[in-house]
């Protein structure tokens, strides 16, 4: 039998509107994966370390605060720093389209923004996890 | 999809039957303004002054925001109500490390006294009451503003006002906190204390449910979550010696205005009907203003859809008009673009007009509680109150709201309606229209208030300049003495006035307080 799959999910940035990230954690491990949820307020530095300790293959970041041009670049700098070119990283929250699109062109493997179904986000996790591996 | 009659529930699942009669549980109804209040803290409510219009509004710059300010009033928004960005909410000065890319962005950044003067540049504090969302560092935010009504020649004997220092529903819900619970417990009943005191006019602390709703709890959650909250901070003045009647009649409360039309209106009946009888009969309350809740509300953000987003409009309508039948005092109305961003002078002038309407064309405000004696009104009014005893009942067997709160208790429950919520959209047991269901091919582009680093930029700027400028050795003496009266049992808010005049910053005091109280760490619960 397969291994589960490892998820971290993370909360970067000051905000504390974990409402959203703790629904999807809970979604994932439902859905069978080993789910790591950092709490809130990690810097890019802590979410990375923590990836890298928790052995994950794919990282999602929940901000709705409007610092995600800031952070999530930062998060994947560490992660080539690192050597972690595997991990993928998936994006959810309030992020405008072109942010969107600036993110994944910088590596964000998806951005899930308000109102995506939670079967949605568990496929691609799981996907994702499968290329990764 | 057709579902039997007996399938039906209220957003907050309630059970609602096929109809409702006289033979539902009955409510004696005392006249509007007579106890316990369920029919409105007045006898003749909006007829004789209307709600308070107050659009939450702060973003960028103090300089930004002073013009937007200007602009609500000039547009006939009653009352000015301050949201603070992420760093200064979390006592974090613009030019910290972990204020990168936050600074501006979900509200306006105040890092000093000189903010604070910007902020009100040519706005009479005398004339228009305003009410401050900042929780951690309250007390800081708090002394800024009366510094400069101080400086504006208002007497604080006369000041009007609300800040929000509702610390309980930060670690319930909102996650803003900075000390453990213990010490800012002790912070917010220092304010109490010092507003009794000095501040008689102000509401220092605004005990909120509307976080603990947008986090995903359920309606009698909310209710009874903020109702025990309340009981906390009456529990902790009272163990400073202070009689009931010399601080409860300033006690003010915010609750959600949600979806579900006719459940919101019960609640807002049923936070009325409880808090009366908490105030006099558990505490022995003597006046009537101690018993009277009177409570500012806001339609439901988390409501709000990012598909279609002209629907947003029809949304905070209702939900508008639900907090107004259930007799709110002052209210605030989302603009239709909150799922992308902080409204735009657009869309935040539609939101006003929203209740323009609902106050002058509409009609409802002709009458005290209109919908009293509803059948159905008046048994979910019944049932909302019983569901929130309950949960008041077993957190008092806990022991308090602390307790509870470090226990995990209202946490996980909010935890488990918001994910049950999720659930029933992915089933299709609850639908958001545009969304789960009749979804549009195209997206409608909207204008928005876009915010980039240039605030950033510029806080730091005059952060550098203000910090060679000011008098450095009665800085540190300011703090140096806050310190000491923060490690003892004295009242911190003379000593946080004082390092505010002295042009400490937000930061600054933080600090202090950090290194006195510590920081708090939660255990999340999913």
């Amino acid at each position: 039998m397969n291994k589960p799959i490892r998820v971290l999910v993370a909360k970067p940035g000051l905000d504390g509107h974990d409402r959203g990230a703790k629904v999807i954690a809970r979604a994932l491990r439902d859905a069978g994966m080993e789910v790591i949820y950092t709490g809130l307020r990690q810097t890019p530095e802590m979410i990375v370390d923590a990836a890298l300790q928790e052995d994950v293959r794919v990282i999602g970041l929940s901000i709705l605060s409007g610092a995600h041009n800031a952070i999530v670049p930062r998060v994947l700098d560490l992660l080539a720093e690192n050597g972690m070119i595997g991990v993928k990283v998936v994006v959810g929250g309030i992020i405008p389209d072109e942010d969107a699109e600036q993110l994944k062109k910088k590596g964000v493997a998806a951005v899930f923004q308000p109102g995506a179904s939670l079967e949605e986000i568990v496929e691609f996790v799981r996907n994702s996890a499968a290329q990764a591996a | 999809m057709v579902k039997s009659a007996q399938d039906r529930f209220t957003l907050s699942g309630l059970p609602v039957k096929p109809f409702y009669g006289p033979d539902d549980p009955p409510a004696p109804l005392e006249p509007p303004g007579q106890f316990p209040y369920t029919r409105g803290i007045h006898p003749e409510m909006y007829r004789r002054r209307l709600w308070t219009m107050r659009q939450f509004s702060g973003f960028a710059t103090p300089e930004q925001t002073n013009q937007r300010y200007r602009y609500l009033l000039e547009q006939g928004q009653t009352g000015l109500s301050v949201a603070f960005d992420l760093p200064t909410l979390m006592g974090f000065d613009a030019d910290h490390a972990s204020s990168l890319g936050e600074v501006g962005k979900c509200g306006v950044s105040i890092c000093s006294l000189e903010d604070m003067e910007t902020l009100f540049d040519g706005i009479p504090l005398d004339k228009v009451s305003v009410s401050m969302t900042i929780n951690s560092p309250a007390s800081i935010l708090w002394a800024m503003y009366l510094v400069v009504a101080e400086r504006q020649g208002v007497s604080w004997q006369t000041l009007n006002g609300t800040l929000q220092n509702d610390i309980l529903k930060e670690y319930i819900a909102q996650k803003e906190f900075i000390f453990p619970p213990r010490p800012s417990m002790r912070l917010v009943t220092d304010s109490i204390v010092f507003a009794a005191e000095q501040v008689p006019r102000f509401n220092p602390v605004s005990i909120s449910g509307y976080h603990i709703r947008e986090a995903g709890s359920t309606a009698v959650q909310e209710l009874a979550f903020t109702l025990r909250d309340g009981i906390e901070y009456v529990d902790c003045v009272l163990q400073r010696g202070l009689p009931v009647d010399s601080f409860a009649p300033r006690l003010s409360f915010f609750l959600n205005s949600h979806n579900d039309f006719f459940e919101e209106i019960a609640k807002f009946r049923a936070a009325r009907r409880l808090w009366a009888r908490i105030m006099r009969d558990r505490y022995g309350a003597k006046e009537e203003r101690s018993w009277k809740l009177r409570f500012h509300a806001q339609t439901a953000g988390c409501s709000l859809t990012w598909q279609q987003p002209y629907n947003n409009v029809m949304r905070t309508t209702l939900q508008a008009l639900a907090a107004v039948l259930g007799g709110c005092q002052s209210l605030h109305t989302n603009s239709l673009d909150e799922a992308y961003a902080l409204p735009s002078e657009h869309a935040v002038t539609i939101a006003l007009r929203t209740q323009q309407i609902i106050a002058h064309e509409s009609g409802v405000a002709a009458v005290p509680d209109p919908l009293g004696g509803s059948y159905y009104l008046e048994s979910l009014t019944h049932q909302m109150e019983e569901a929130a005893l309950d949960y008041i009942r077993q957190i008092d067997e806990m022991g308090g709201m602390i307790p509870a709160i470090e226990r995990g208790f209202p946490q996980q429950e909010i935890a488990d309606a918001s994910y049950r919520f999720q659930r029933a959209l992915e089933d299709g047991q609850a639908t958001i229209v545009g969304v789960t269901s009749f979804q549009a091919a195209e997206s409608q582009p909207i204008e928005l208030l876009q915010i980039d680093e240039a605030a950033g930029h510029a806080q730091f700027e005059k952060l550098a300049a203000l910090r060679a400028r000011r008098d450095n050795a009665r800085l540190q003496r300011s703090l140096e003495a806050l310190r000491q009266a923060a490690s003892g049992t004295q009242n911190t808010m003379p000593f946080i006035c004082d390092a505010v005049r002295s042009y400490a910053t937000v930061g600054e005091i933080s600090d202090t307080l950090r290194g006195v109280f510590g920081l708090w760490q939660e255990k999340s619960v999913l």
